[in-house]
């Protein structure tokens, strides 16, 4: 993909009405696309978005590119197909917690495992949005919405936990109350060659609002999140005091103050599948004494193969070792006869 | 019990039009093989030819039982062959679980080769028989010519030092009737001996082994003194030209890449693994130095929408199952409706429904195709009447698909996509140019609008990559012309009718309907659509040769339907159509035509046989049949 210059985030932005609720974050994710996009500088009509159903696939009417919208639960396939026939296009999907873990979990954890080179913004609000407040896969237990009045009696996934176990090669998290964060992750998302996984909360201010307020929200935000950097030791708290170390597999919370080093304490590295694993499983309820913060950056990283290079390559030695097709001889086969 | 006489046949050469075989045993006895080599070979040899595999749908299905019995029916002659025939000459009964399915399929007279170690007390028990009943020695078939070998035995003789195993050993036991086979109707082992040597290249152990076994096969009929006839089947009077031999999804496949090849489109095939449509999967991935692209999704749905993708990205998108994979697509395939891209459904129908009767043939699907989606979601439909007809009719399904923007339906079923017969393939030259609808430049200053459309109403083409024409396209309502979201109640109702009337069009775009046999006026019109295509024709003769008024016409095109089909059912008194279904074509032509077409129904996971059909047409012209 051959990049221009100038290209501007309102270049992103079409004639059509941004219709979600005032308030919603994903006004948030939109602007951050747009910009993103504009700092790649690629082409906008070398671009694609390609969403499911909910609020937030309402998406790609709002990118000045080539767009997709189509049904529950498949963008993702539809992103599949469309890659493998065009892998020189840069692919952008955005589905949220119903779309890409209840109805569409099946496409979901496969082209994570496929490693198409796209960018999945998967948008969680923990919550049904567009069909107005029942409970998704991600809602937490015991919450109580138009769908459980009693409260949910469902176990929640734990997303990242299932796309380390899907085989995803680039895993993130941000939120969309952080915007020099989100545009951070974006960025480098987009830059992954494979399937780059962006887990976004986002604040659903109409059927689920505070849903992340205890990560997104200055009051609580330095305690209850860690800022993951690559290379760089787990510290957080108010004034960095705080810091995560492995104990054997286990990962525990100790007080810089209180006589623990840094040097103790967990490095992140983007490139180790177990510890990514073990930070992924930092989901604990934040109403539990003594709970791990909640991660946010890049967890993991690794370089695979895509699905697309690899189904081009075959198509290039089976050209090589048979010669391009020849549709006569195909019609012919190898046994004719003649009849005179 | 009085031993069953060994009829001697006087060693001549007896000439035949035709001779229907039919090989069964367990499924683990090479039965397909067998029977697809005498095909191939026969083929060559010019014969016209047909078949009808018939197998399990347990791949391990317990050996020896009923349940595990595989068949291979295969009509070949001298004379046009239309269907694999509705009861057998000849029988080769591998065991007695075979034995005991298929007797009631071979005439009074017909040869019947049973190998014995299959009637041993083990076998006789799992087919169930009587304690203490061997058929081959009750007398119970008298009214056949019983021919008894030890094939089992006779293979471990020429195999004996060939260093295999028993297993192995008695697994080439199908080549020994093979070449006994070629011995009866006098054919040249020489296309299978080639074929042993591509098959095992590397394996040199395996093709002495099956050569060995086909020449003791061979042999045992030149020598033996039970059996002393052989038969002269001569090449059919075909018309002039090259042949090969063809199965119906082997021509499906084939019929993509030429369409793929003719359009300059690259072929998509999103498909998840299902009987019977999994082969043209497997012919389509040996041919990806066409640039065909394979993509084995994880479940139907996905299937259907990455072709969707792909097609919206500018490739052939195609996706295929059967029946119950349809039903998954369903959605998708609404998707596509409202997207106006091409996209091609392939239906091979099988039994149902739900699982149904997975290996069985039926027509039952085509109410799904006309009408499984929800709301108003008209596609085109086309059916294949035989295997090698798969070939053009998929073509034209690609063709309507690309020219007109749509999602079709192209319908073949069990019967077709797995028999075979004589096909005089085309050249590609010889084949109609596709031509896609990409958009054309806008004039500058103009805002390109996706969803303005030309006189056959199908919307421009847009790929991304091309600069000035980004749009977004939805499942949701659309504005016309702007292709933009619309809730207005004139809009939908509008866009509804054009969707509607984007189908009807393509009428204009299609052969008119022809009649296949007979007059254009008469008494009787079999109205036939799909694999009832030979059984109708052969019918249709018979009846015409004494002295009926009867024509039929079959459809390739059954939405929209030929401009003059109205016209056609006007011109006969009465309307038969014959189907592999409860009244599905029938309730359509009603629907349409308010004609008081007659509806007769096979249901049985068989195919029709044309004897069925003729005593129909009899029955509703009044004449009394004797039964
Ligand atoms: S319902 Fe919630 S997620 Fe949907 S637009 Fe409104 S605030 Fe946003």
């Amino acid at each position: 993909m051959e990049t221009i210059e100038k290209i501007l985030p309102k270049d992103f932005v079409t004639d059509q009405e941004v219709r979600w609720c005032p308030g919603c974050g994903d006004y948030s994710i939109l602007k951050q696309a747009q910009s993103v996009l504009a700092e790649i500088g690629i082409k906008r009509e070398d671009t694609v978005f390609v969403s499911g159903i909910g609020c937030s696939s309402r998406f790609p009417y709002y990118m000045e590119t080539y767009g997709m919208h189509s049904i529950h639960g498949r963008a993702t396939a539809i992103a599949s197909g469309l890659k493998a026939a065009r892998p020189d296009l840069n692919i952008w999907i955005v589905t949220g917690d119903g779309d890409a873990l209840s109805i569409g979990g099946n496409h979901f954890i496969h082209l994570l495992r496929r490693n198409f080179n796209v960018n999945v913004l998967l948008f969680n609000n923990e919550i049904y949005g567009l069909t107005k407040g029942q409970y998704s896969p991600t809602t937490r237990k015991g919450t109580i919405n138009k769908s459980a009045p009693m409260g949910t009696i469902d176990h929640p996934f734990n997303p990242l936990a299932l796309c380390m176990g899907a085989g995803g090669t680039f895993i993130a998290r941000s939120m969309d109350r952080d915007p020099k964060h989100l545009r951070e992750i974006l960025l480098r998302a987009s830059k992954h060659k494979g399937t780059s996984l962006v887990e976004i909360y986002q604040n659903c201010n109409v059927f689920n609002d505070g849903a992340f307020f205890p990560f997104t929200e200055k009051e609580s935000k330095q305690n209850e999140t860690i800022f993951l950097e690559n290379n760089q030791p787990i510290i957080f708290g108010p004034s960095r005091t705080m810091g995560i170390k492995l104990d054997g597999f286990k990962p525990v919370i100790v007080n810089l103050e209180e006589g623990n080093s840094a040097n103790d304490l967990w490095i992140h590295d983007e490139a180790d599948p177990i510890k990514a694993s073990i930070l992924t499983r930092f989901f604990d309820d934040v109403t539990i004494p003594g709970h791990l913060p909640r991660p946010f950056g890049v967890f993991y990283t690794e370089t695979r193969a895509c699905y697309e290079d690899e189904m081009e390559a075959q198509i290039v030695t089976a050209i090589e070792s048979k010669k391009r097709g020849n549709l006569d001889a195909l019609l012919r086969g190898k046994n004719i006869w003649e009849i005179k | 019990m009085e031993p069953v006489q060994q009829k001697k046949i006087s060693r001549i050469s007896e000439l035949k039009k035709e001779v229907t075989i039919l090989f069964a045993g367990d499924s683990g006895d090479g039965i397909q093989l067998t029977g697809s080599q005498f095909t191939d070979t026969s083929a060559l040899f010019g014969n016209d030819v047909s078949t009808f595999p018939d197998f399990p749908a347990e791949i391990r299905a317990p050996q020896g039982t009923l349940a595990g019995v595989s068949g291979f029916q295969l009509r070949f002659g001298s004379v046009e062959i239309y269907t694999p025939g509705d009861v057998c000459d000849v029988f080769v009964a591998m065991n007695a679980a075979s034995l005991k399915a298929n007797i009631k399929k071979l005439i009074p007279g017909g040869i019947l080769i049973a190998n014995i170690s299959g009637f041993d007390k083990k076998n006789l028990g799992l087919a169930k028989y009587p304690e203490g009943i061997n058929p081959l020695e009750d007398g119970s078939l008298g009214k056949f010519r019983l021919y008894t070998m030890d094939i089992t035995k006779m293979t471990k003789a020429a195999l004996a030092d060939s260093g295999m195993g028993t297993k192995e050993i008695e697994r080439s036991k199908n080549m020994f009737v093979l070449g006994f086979l070629y011995w009866m109707y006098n054919r040249s082992m020489s296309r299978s001996i080639d074929f042993f040597k591509e098959k095992f290249k590397g394996k040199p152990h395996l093709i002495e082994a099956n050569i060995k076994v086909l020449n003791a096969g061979y042999n045992f009929g030149e020598t033996s003194e039970t059996f002393s006839s052989q038969y002269e089947v001569k090449p059919a009077p075909m018309p002039k030209g090259v042949y090969r031999n063809i199965m119906g999804n082997q021509a499906t496949a084939l019929g993509l890449i030429a369409a793929s090849e003719k359009s300059g489109l690259g072929l998509f095939y999103g498909s998840y693994p299902i009987t019977p449509a999994s082969d043209i999967l497997h012919e389509l991935s040996k041919h990806k130095n066409f640039g065909v692209k394979t993509f084995q999704a994880e479940d139907e749905i996905a299937a259907a929408t990455s072709a969707i993708g792909a097609s919206f990205g500018g490739a052939l998108g195609v996706t295929a199952s059967s029946g119950p994979g349809i039903a998954l697509k369903g959605e998708a395939i609404g998707l596509a409706v409202m997207y106006e891209i091409p996209l091609v459904i392939i239906d091979v129908q099988r039994g149902g429904p739900s699982t149904g009767l997975p290996t069985k043939t039926e027509q039952a699907d085509l109410f799904q195709a006309m009408y499984g989606r929800n709301s108003e979601a008209p596609v085109a439909i086309l059916a294949a009447s035989s295997p090698s007809d798969c070939f053009e009719t998929i073509f034209e399904a690609c063709r309507i698909a690309v020219e007109h923007m749509t999602p079709v339906f192209f319908l073949s079923d069990g019967y077709i996509a797995n028999g075979a017969e004589p096909w005089k393939f085309p050249k590609g030259d010889g084949l109609g140019k596709i031509t896609p609808k990409f958009a054309e430049e806008n004039p500058e200053g103009t805002p390109f609008l996706p969803y303005k459309r030309d006189s056959k109403l199908a919307r421009p083409w847009a790929l991304p990559g091309r600069k000035g024409f980004e749009h977004r396209i939805g499942g949701i309502e659309k504005e016309n012309e702007t292709g933009n979201i619309s809730y207005d109640p004139e809009n939908h109702q509008l866009m509804v009718k054009i969707r509607a009337e984007k189908i009807s069009r393509i009428a204009d775009f299609i052969p008119p309907q022809k009649i296949n046999t007979g007059q254009e006026k008469g008494e009787v019109l079999v109205l036939g659509w799909g694999s009832t295509f030979g059984a109708i024709t052969m019918a249709v003769k018979d009846l015409i040769g004494d002295g009926y008024s009867v024509s039929h016409a079959h459809l390739r095109y059954i939405n929209p339907f030929p401009k003059n089909l109205g016209e056609i059912l006007k011109n006969f008194s009465l309307v038969l159509i014959p189907e592999m279904n409860n009244g599905q074509l029938v309730s359509i032509i009603r629907d349409k035509f308010l004609v008081d077409a007659i509806g007769f129904n096979k249901i049985k996971g068989v195919p029709f046989t044309s004897e069925e059909i003729k005593k129909e047409v009899l029955r509703i012209l009044g004449v009394s049949v004797p039964n």
